[in-house]
């Protein structure tokens, strides 16, 4: 189909000169995760300087990445809401309502641990489908619904632990319940310990004097926090989803009237977010082998501030789950490396908010300045 | 001036939509045959974008009904209309603002590889030689739509509806924000959707362009539809008292 060319040659006109190509540079300033390496950089560069050298041995690293990918596994999928334009304050409270699920089917109904998983997982597809049911319905902002479940469920918590361990807040014995079973390699523990073993006999990595490796493994969270950010970043940059999220993110309004299935997209990342949240639940809850009313608490905020340093925009429709993945280690980095350093670990708290802001204010400015806006 | 005698593409009866207490269409009927141009005209407010959304599926009608290609159909959502072959430029243009040029064409039906993955390259060359075709002056096809003018906007939408379009297109106000060339080749390119048996509905407030273009026109008046003329039996004096009411 030649339409308009050759009716209309008179009027065609030769290319706009006043169009300028855009550098390799300018398209990696457009890349929202920018701000989360610049970050990580920084405080990389900072603790380098002012740390103990023992912040950057192997099992520093793996000191600092653990609580990394606790946060992280949330904020990845806290990210990819954000970028659908939603977001989820009750994934705090949710750590600790699964911790309790999954916790009461471990020891009190003594169900093997793949049934415990399954029944854990079913409640976070529920709660995820009620948030987005609410949300959607009523047209209300998801911040508003899922701040009532943020206290709902840390509630349903405080009751449900009583009537599980008649009368405590603290449930016990997962570890003893876990043991044993195939799965338990995948939710707890470290990942390749023979390889680690090997690597102290060939004297690649550092050992005890008694020639253990000082590293066992990688501990399974990180492998999974990194699993998840690599699949997230896949399905938004690969995939029609992804391209989905973004578009009932940016413009809901636009995204129908294209025919994308907005609703169905933000169900699916309410369940998300849930699933992220029974996962750091089942981790944390085999790891201390103990779950309590306190899980969780405030890492909803903690997510969030992840994912905005990762360059994700309160407003929706823009943002990267590996930038998130930056965030959660720049945030793993300022909790333990300042335990390697003279500083009191009690400014952590006033790194973070600084953290968030100089984030926020340099994603900004960096967009204004690549778009050309002011 | 009949185009055509076969079936008609779209055939609406008794539509009726109010929103509370607002009526905003009532007692709307029409049929559009394939390649027949209709205009709708009528002042801000008359009820002209509610009637192209109510084609689309964005909004559903309180009562009435709707038949496509002789299928009585009720349209739940933008899919259902796409499915049927219809396709609509909005008067907000329905563009993501913060994708790319080449995303919006594919917006909602992007291309996929065999194993699922998004089929870029696909996207990218069709949207060039889309754009090219209908010379719509855009820097690239991966320009950001927050990037581009309202004209180009405009192109982009334009682009997005003919590329897509089998049966039935809407236009809302498609040269509202172009200039003089620009508008000269949209309307090429509606005369050329004539050719591809295509039938449409456009929207306009220059009556020059809407006796240049369209085979009927109707006219709305604060949600009544006050009638439809043939163009050849008709005449501008005509149109503009049925618009405004006054004589
Ligand atoms: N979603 C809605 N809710 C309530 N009222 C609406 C809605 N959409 C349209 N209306 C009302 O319906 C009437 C018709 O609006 P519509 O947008 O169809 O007018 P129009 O003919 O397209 O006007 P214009 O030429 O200015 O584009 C107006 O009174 C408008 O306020
Ligand atoms: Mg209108």
């Amino acid at each position: 189909m030649s339409l308009a060319n050759d009716q209309n040659s008179a009027v065609t006109v030769a290319r706009d000169e006043r169009l300028k190509k855009v550098s390799t540079l300018t398209a990696l300033l457009r890349r929202p995760e920018l701000g989360a390496v610049a970050g990580l950089v920084l405080v990389t560069l900072f603790f380098a300087l002012t740390a103990n050298p023992a912040m950057f041995t192997l099992a520093g690293i793996m000191n600092f990445m653990a609580p990394a990918a606790q946060l992280g596994i949330l904020a990845v999928g806290a990210a990819l809401l954000m970028i659908g334009g939603e977001f989820d304050l009750s994934i705090g409270s949710m750590i600790a309502f699964a911790g309790l699920v999954f916790g009461t089917a471990l020891v009190v109904w003594q169900v093997p641990l793949s049934v415990s998983i399954l029944v854990a997982v079913a409640f976070a597809v529920f709660i995820g489908v009620i948030n987005a049911q609410l949300t959607m319905r009523t047209g209300l902002p998801s911040f508003i619904v899922t701040l009532a479940f943020l206290f709902i469920l840390r509630g349903l918590t405080l009751v449900g632990l009583k009537w599980a361990s008649g009368g405590a807040t603290q449930l016990r014995g997962m570890k003893e319940a876990a043991a044993g079973s195939p799965l338990a390699p995948l939710f707890s523990g470290d990942a390749f310990p023979g390889l680690f073993t090997a690597l102290a006999e060939m004297g690649i990595v550092d050992t005890f004097p008694n020639g253990t490796p000082k590293v066992p493994g990688i501990p399974v969270e990180i492998l999974w926090f990194i699993a998840i950010a690599l699949v997230a970043t896949w399905v938004l940059l690969r995939t029609q989803f992804g391209n989905w999220i973004f578009a009932a993110g940016g413009d809901p309004r636009a995204a129908r009237k294209s025919a994308v299935p907005v609703a169905r997209v933000k169900t699916i990342l309410f369940i998300v977010t849930a699933l992220c949240a029974t996962l750091v639940a089942i981790l944390t809850v085999l790891d201390a082998g103990s779950t309590d009313a306190r899980r969780g608490f405030q890492k909803e905020f903690e997510a969030i501030i992840a994912a905005v340093i990762g360059g994700c925009l309160l407003t929706g429709g823009y943002g990267s789950a590996i930038g998130a993945f930056f965030g959660s280690i720049v945030f793993g980095m300022v909790l333990i490396g300042l335990t390697y350093t003279s500083i009191d670990q009690d400014w952590y708290l006033v790194f973070l908010g600084g953290m968030l802001l100089i984030a926020v204010i340099f994603n900004n400015v960096i967009r204004k300045r690549v778009t050309g806006e002011r | 001036m009949q185009t055509s005698s076969s079936e008609p593409v779209l055939v609406l009866k008794d539509i009726r939509k109010s929103f509370g207490a607002v009526t905003a269409i009532e007692n709307f009927s029409l049929d559009i045959r394939p390649g027949e141009i209709v205009a709708l005209v009528g002042d801000n407010g008359a009820g002209k974008s509610t009637l192209i959304k109510i084609i689309s599926g964005v909004h559903a009608p309180t009562s009435g009904s709707i038949t496509i290609e002789g299928e009585t159909v009720s349209m739940a959502s933008a899919s259902m209309a796409r499915a049927h072959g219809i396709e609509v430029v909005y008067q907000d243009l329905a563009l993501a603002d913060q994708q790319t040029v080449y995303m919006n064409m594919f917006l909602g039906r992007e291309p996929v590889n065999r194993f699922g993955l998004l089929d870029r390259r696909t996207m990218i060359s069709e949207t060039e030689k889309l754009v090219k075709e209908l010379d719509v002056r855009i820097p690239s096809a991966h320009a950001t739509i927050r990037d581009l003018s309202g004209g180009q906007r405009q192109g982009v939408a334009i682009a997005r509806a003919t590329r897509w379009a089998s049966k039935l297109i809407l236009l809302d106000e498609p040269t509202a924000a172009l200039g003089v060339a620009e508008t000269a080749k949209v309307e090429a390119i509606v005369q050329s959707l004539k050719s591809r048996n295509i039938g449409v509905l456009i929207i306009s407030h220059s009556l020059d362009q809407v006796f240049k273009l369209s085979d009927r026109i109707c006219v709305l008046r604060r949600g009544k539809q006050i009638g439809i003329r043939n163009m050849a039996e008709t005449n501008k004096n005509e149109v503009v008292s049925m618009i405004t009411g006054l004589n």
